[in-house]
This record gives structure tokens, C-alpha cells and sequence, in this order.
């Protein structure tokens, strides 16, 4: 239906041309639950102010599934999980299985959809490419896959998407591996696919400091969506 | 009736993954009745005016087409 899809990218055009006020909220390391508390609190007070927010954080070692993932992604018991430190959650974003950990950044856009087009793939692709974006500012040229949700480098999985969407409110997000510790990927088969991950830290063999990681984050969240921070 | 509504481009169907209400709940409008899943994304459908969930006509796991109905509200 391509004349539909066109009327679609002018809506989208045309809404991304007006500013759209966001504020940052960065959590620092926190508990998956409590994060996720707070998602819920921005998620209604959005409802009422159609205030947009960005949340920044890095969660301790964590599984997170979502609403397609099956215990067939785990390559080892939840209790072999349990006792290497790694907790379980089962979430209500869409997607499978993946891993979030210190050294991880994850962003959880508390968007106004109606904002930005109401329209999921469209946001979905947005949010590929802030990541794309971001990787490109410390040289690393990213990529998404068509069928495949998340950014890649090469065959190399290096940020993963799934998110939640309330009355046209987005939740959850994408997480970057940035310094991310891998071996825990081996726990499972990240996002139900054969995959090896990559961060930023082993593909440019250096550490990499989060704070600007955040900061490129930001102003490429700016861009993308058109984003006048308050 | 309760529809599933336009999620985008290119997005032809979703995945029922909770229902929030049982058959015979009092529902208020705006309430979200039920979630729905597609690869990446989940997406809670809400009542567009108030009454009794009086007959699911698809269960969890089964795929609704868009504009495909949910519920039937009275």
C-alpha cells in the first residue's frame, strides 16, 4: 500500500517537524523492579502532562523476558542462573530473552507517541537509529537488519529494542552493550537468535566512559525525534 | 465492540498476551482490557466506553488481525 506508507512518512515528517519538549531522569545503577517502578509512575504522569522522558540507567545483573520468550532461550536452569548472581524477571515488553548489566546503558524513552507519529515500527526504527547514531560518534558503524530488530555491527549484536506501549505511551526501551560484561549472553540465546554479542568496549578494545556515552545519547535523541530538552 | 486498532505501518496483525478483565467485569472506559504483542512491541488496548465484558471472542496466543474485534462491551 504504498500510497498509504506515504501518507504515513508525511504524517511522520510533518509531526517530527514541531519540537517536542523531553527531560532526562538518570537513575545510575538501579534494581530492575525499582526502574520499572519508576517507568510506571512517568508512564501515568505522562498520561496527564504529556511531559516526554528519558531515562537513563544501568541495572545489576538481570534477565529480563519478554512476552515471547520461552525457557527454551535459557541454555542453563533458572537455578544455575539464580546462583551465578542473575536474577529472572518476566516483563511486559515485547521481544524474548536478553541480558541487562553494569557497564550496560539502558534507555527508557517514556515517549508521547502521539507525538511522533503513533505508529510502533516507525518508533521501533527511531529507536535503531538513535543507536545507529550514537555508535557512529565513537566510530563504530552500525546497522539493523531487515526482519531483525536491534543494531548490529557486522553480524554482531550490539543493541537490543523491545518495548511497551500504554495509551500511545511508550515504555521500556533499548540497551547498549558499552562496556557490558558478555560472558553473561552465554546464559541464553539473546533475543531467541544464535547470536554473539559485541560491546563498544571489545569492539574498539578500549573501556569506554558511560557519562559520554550518555551525553552523545542525548543530543542523537535530540535529533532524531526532534527533542527540546527542558 | 472492542477492535484492535492501526499500529503502524506494515503491522497487519498482533498476538492476544493478557487479558486484564474476566467475562462478567465491570469496565470503565479507558480501562485497558488487553495486551497484545507483536515482535518487539506490546500494546494494551483500552475500553472506548464503559459497561460488562460480556464475551471474549479471541483467547491468549491467538493472532487478531488489525481492526480485527476483541471483546464484546456492553
Amino acid at each position: 500500500m504504498p500510497q498509504i506508507n506515504s501518507l504515513r512518512e508525511n504524517k511522520t515528517e510533518s509531526l517530527l517537524q514541531r519540537e517536542a519538549s523531553c527531560r532526562i531522569c538518570d537513575l545510575g545503577l538501579i534494581e530492575h523492579a525499582a526502574a520499572y517502578q519508576v517507568q510506571q509512575n512517568m508512564l501515568k504522569e505522562a498520561l496527564a502532562t504529556k511531559i516526554n522522558t528519558l531515562i537513563f540507567c544501568e541495572h545489576p545483573p538481570v534477565l529480563t523476558l519478554g512476552r515471547i520468550a520461552t525457557e527454551e532461550h535459557f541454555l542453563f536452569s533458572q537455578k544455575e542462573i539464580r546462583e551465578k548472581g542473575v536474577q529472572i524477571v518476566r516483563i511486559d515488553r515485547g521481544g524474548e530473552v536478553t541480558f541487562h548489566g553494569p557497564g550496560q546503558l539502558v534507555i527508557y524513552p517514556i515517549f508521547c507517541l502521539e507525538d511522533f507519529g503513533k505508529d510502533l515500527k516507525v518508533y521501533l526504527k527511531q529507536l535503531e537509529q538513535v543507536a545507529i547514531d550514537l555508535l557512529r560518534c565513537f566510530d563504530i558503524l552500525a546497522h539493523s537488519i531487515e526482519g531483525k530488530r536491534g543494531v548490529w555491527v557486522g553480524n554482531q549484536k550490539i543493541a537490543s529494542i523491545g518495548i511497551g506501549v500504554r495509551k500511545w505511551i511508550s515504555f521500556h526501551g533499548m540497551a547498549v552493550n558499552v562496556n557490558t560484561d558478555l560472558n553473561y549472553f552465554s546464559l541464553i540465546k539473546p533475543c531467541g537468535l544464535d547470536v554473539q554479542m559485541v560491546s563498544m568496549e571489545k569492539f574498539l578494545n578500549r573501556r569506554i566512559v558511560l557519562k559520554e556515552v550518555k551525553a552523545k545519547a542525548i543530543q542523537c535523541f535530540a535529533k532524531n525525534f526532534n527533542l527540546k530538552f527542558i | 465492540m472492542l477492535k484492535l486498532p492501526d499500529l503502524g505501518e506494515g503491522i497487519e496483525h498482533a498476538t492476544i498476551s493478557t487479558w486484564y478483565f474476566e467475562v462478567g467485569d465491570q469496565i470503565k472506559e479507558g480501562d485497558d482490557v488487553v495486551e497484545l504483542a507483536t515482535d518487539k512491541a506490546t500494546f494494551n488496548v483500552s475500553a472506548t466506553h464503559s459497561g460488562v465484558l460480556k464475551q471474549k471472542l479471541a483467547q491468549k496466543g491467538d493472532d487478531v488481525k488489525i481492526g480485527g474485534f476483541l471483546a464484546i462491551i456492553e
